[in-house]
């Protein structure tokens, strides 16, 4: 009879003491961020889908298409295809397809660049209804953003 | 007036019907699905159906050079990224008698250990769910959020990291990680004591837990369960301290057990777990030695010797082991995942047999089942 | 509602008052329940529609309102349909005897407690025929469970009545709250000469009251984590969104007889300046402490229930009804 006693009172005050807890949590203020209003900024290191750098020297991308980023991506995702014109020591990239709906951003591409050409952008938000808008062309979005 | 199909009696009188429990249902979190024969309320049988979230991550492994291969380890189990990529490039790294510099390993540690805390995080979150409390679950995600947020900052990511490489870890941490995991530790002590008021001590969730789906230790191994499992089962069986890797025995950790093997005893397991991995972080940060974060001489193309090689972490959940087959090519012949929720989850139909369907729910709560890490 | 109106269109009044009550209540507190859960949870709740998400509730209506009422095939269409309303009905009559102010009472009834308790556990019958009428097993299992559910508290409950009754020697309603007139202490909560249990009295009825409305932690007929959604599972559209009126409508009742009962209905606590506005300051009092227990604990085992009523509250409350024809003995009266 004791025990049960005991209990019930053990019992009612851990009920209390567990109202407490949430009525002291219900003044503190809130920690969420009002995400469409708000967003949080992404760190250095967030890894976005892959843009191509620019050489500051000449504006053009530094990537000259050695294939080492499409070879080493786990999913396939990577084509890359350059020319060799004349007078140039190295190849200059003119398609850099990334299909961004294979991809995992797990970075093998960035690692496996020997000259630093490609990085991972900070673009996080993305959706779309439709599948091709995944198929990135980064040259031209290279392009796009000089202009 | 059609009779529905399926007619409540009391227990004993055989007349039963199934019960689909999932592989859309709350309570499995995830698509698990769970056959369960009822007699009213009652559990008569529970036939687990797995594979919907099968992905082939072991025959992917058989197709792909062993750096490719490392995005997948942190997705079989994407609660416990950080294990579950240190078993493999373990098994990787002890084929190639490879010496990872001392620095990467604590900052392994130090990740590891965050990552686990992490997920019991998010367990205790979400067994909460399956009690109907959903206050607590805010709550730890708030904390795991911290956790989150300085993973990303020195990963990039938040839930697939990615983390380690072969021979050390990606990038090295920086101070504002160290200061950040520092004022974490600060902060967790007295959450967990907020955890404790609120959820560990209140009258109804022991009585929901309190001798509610006992799993007696030999049913454990004949399964194999591991990890917090068998820990509350009254073994105290830590890969970290039976077949240490890395630099867990450098560190003083005591490893909960807790005999009971109720639902209690591994709701208990699990928060200690995160009070002693608080103890390890803060260790590994006061120790942290200075130096290389990436072994020297890692060959671009890796190629592993022929033969087996094999590396088991503790992973959130129990024994994580990865064993490689190679014969000598840039590809390995075979990659055996040995994962913990798939023996976790085989003793749910001895243990579950004959109990009502809540307390089924809490029991299957308390083994922490990631689906996905069931079906790989 | 004055006292004057001729019938019909009192009763007229009555009943676009009680609907209109029961729906502007329903979707508010929904409102305040999300918010207050939210801050429990530290986060900020609905704020998008409209200023501090005010219109949220609106939001919510037109989306149940567009959805497809669906009956499940080999459904009991007919028990189908009616479960909803006869989960709302009865919170709507009882809502029409609970005296709101001094004159504020659609209809005043001598017995109106009675007419609480006689409708307040028609809703229960009701989501158990919608829980066996929908044909899904998750349904059927939850209407199994009220059925037990409803004998575990309304025991306790009736038995808490029969003390409270002994004191207040009456079942009308603003006669019960006119004996607790001048200040707080003369509250039946703290009629402690009568007897001294009384406080506990007042517990049981809460408990008993938060199964009654099937609210945390003794939600085990709707038990999302579960039963799905228990034996709203099969219904859709403005069906569920019924059932979700009634629910707070009952909340409502439930805290407006514990009110009328032990907080002294509309009398201020002070003894002067009593008004409906006190009534509806301790009725959402009550009605938040209600979201507040909800959004704090876990849910009950089923049995937990039957053994809390059965074990604890039953034994109680008889002992507190014993003790209470005792003291009222002693005192004479």
């Amino acid at each position: 009879m004791r025990a049960t006693l005991r209990e019930i009172v053990l019992g009612c005050r851990s009920l209390l003491v567990g109202m407490r807890v949430t009525m002291v949590e219900f003044f503190k203020p809130v920690v969420t961020v009002p995400y469409p209003h708000e967003a949080l900024r992404m760190p250095e290191r967030y890894r976005g889908p892959i843009e191509l750098v620019r050489d500051p020297a000449t504006g053009r991308a530094i990537c000259y298409a050695c294939q080492l980023c499409a070879r080493a991506c786990p999913s396939g995702c990577i084509t890359v295809e350059g020319v060799k014109r004349e007078g140039e020591r190295r190849k200059r990239v003119t398609q850099y397809q990334l299909d961004f709906s294979l991809c995992s951003l797990c970075g093998a591409c960035v690692e496996a660049c020997p000259d630093a050409a490609i990085r991972f952008s900070k673009r996080y938000n993305w959706a779309t209804p439709h599948k091709e808008e995944f198929l990135l062309d980064l040259v031209r979005q290279l392009e796009q953003e000089s202009r | 007036m059609t009779p529905p199909p399926a007619t409540v009696q009391a227990p004993g009188s055989g007349e039963t019907f199934l019960l689909n429990l999932g592989p859309q249902h709350p309570a499995t979190h995830g698509v698990l699905r769970l056959k369960l024969t009822m007699d009213g309320e009652y559990i008569t049988r529970a036939e687990p159906v797995c594979g919907y979230v099968h992905r082939m991550h072991e025959k992917m492994g058989e197709n792909r050079k062993y750096a490719q291969f490392l995005p997948n380890t942190s997705r079989i189990d994407y609660l416990s990224a950080m294990h579950y990529t240190h078993a493999f490039v373990g098994a990787v790294e002890r084929a190639l008698g490879l010496a990872v510099p001392p620095r990467a390993e604590y900052i392994r540690v130090i990740t590891s250990e965050l990552n686990r805390i992490s997920s019991h995080l998010v367990w205790f979150g979400a067994f909460l769910l399956d009690l109907g409390g959903f206050t607590p679950l805010l709550y730890a995600f708030d904390d795991r959020e911290q956790i989150l947020d300085l993973l990303e900052a020195i990963t990039g990511s938040r839930l697939t990291y990615c983390y380690y490489r072969f021979g050390g870890v990606c990038h090295d941490i920086d101070n504002a990680f160290l200061e950040g995991t520092r004022a974490f530790v600060a902060r967790m002590r007295p959450r967990l004591r907020l955890y404790h008021e609120l959820v560990t001590d209140n009258i109804i969730l022991r009585n929901r837990l309190i001798g509610i789906g006992p799993i007696p230790l030999e049913l454990c191994r004949r399964y194999g369960a591991t990890g917090p499992v068998i820990r509350g089962s009254g073994a105290a069986y830590d890969v970290r301290k039976t077949e240490p890797y890395s630099v867990y025995p450098q560190f003083d950790f005591d490893v909960p057990v807790y005999p009971e093997g109720d639902s209690m005893a591994r709701y208990r397991v699990r928060m200690d777990e995160i009070e002693q991995s608080l103890r390890i972080v803060e260790q590994a940060l006061e120790r942290l030695p200075s130096g290389p974060v990436r072994a020297e001489g890692v060959p671009r193309v890796l190629k592993l010797p022929a033969g087996e090689f094999c590396c088991a972490v503790e992973a959130a959940r129990g024994r994580f082991a990865v064993r490689i087959v190679s014969d000598r090519r840039e590809i390995p012949w075979r990659v055996k995942l040995r994962t913990p929720s798939f023996s976790n989850l085989s003793l749910f139909e001895e243990a579950s047999r004959g109990m009502m369907l809540p307390d089924a729910i809490a029991l299957l709560g308390s083994l922490d089942l990631v689906i996905p890490d069931i079906d790989r | 509602m004055s006292v004057s109106l001729p019938e019909p269109l009192r009763l007229f009044a009555l009943l676009a008052g009680a609907m209109a009550f029961v729906g502007l209540n329903a979707a508010y507190l929904v409102w305040a329940e999300r918010k207050a859960a939210g801050r429990f949870q530290r986060r900020p709740g609905p704020t998008e529609a409209g200023p501090a998400g005010l219109l949220q509730p609106v939001a919510d209506v037109l989306k149940l309102i567009s959805k497809q009422l669906m009956v499940p095939p080999g459904a009991d269409a007919v028990l189908f349909r009616a479960a909803p309303v006869l989960v709302l009905v009865p919170a709507m009559i009882c809502l029409a005897v609970i005296p709101f102010g001094e004159r504020w009472v659609a209809r005043e009834m001598p017995l109106g407690l009675l007419v609480l308790f006689a409708f307040g556990s028609i809703q229960v019958m009701a989501v158990m025929l919608g829980g066996w009428a929908s044909r899904n097993k998750y349904a059927i299992i939850s209407a199994a469970r009220i059925v037990s559910q409803d004998v575990a508290y309304e025991i306790p409950m009736l038995l808490v009545m029969i003390t409270l009754l002994m004191v207040t020697g009456t079942m009308d309603l603003g006669e019960i709250v006119r004996q607790q007139a001048g200040g707080f202490w003369r509250w039946h909560l703290f009629r402690l000469d009568a007897n001294p249990l009384m406080p506990l009295t007042f517990v049981i009825y809460y408990i008993c009251m938060l199964a009654e409305t099937n609210r945390a932690p003794f939600d085990m007929a709707e038990a999302e984590s579960e039963l799905v959604a228990g034996a709203y599972t099969e219904y859709s559209g403005m069906g569920f969104g019924v059932f979700f009126m009634a629910e707070y409508a009952n909340i409502v009742v439930g805290c407006a007889t514990a009110t009328v009962l032990f907080l002294g209905g509309w009398q201020s606590p002070i003894g002067v300046g009593s008004g409906p506005v006190w009534f509806l300051a301790k009725l959402y009092g009550l009605v938040f402490s209600v979201i507040w227990v909800r959004w704090t604990f876990p849910r009950t085992q089923f049995y937990g229930l039957l053994n809390l009523s059965w074990k604890i509250l039953i034994p109680a409350s008889l002992f507190i009804l014993v003790l209470s024809g005792a003291a009222l003995q002693l005192s004479g009266s």
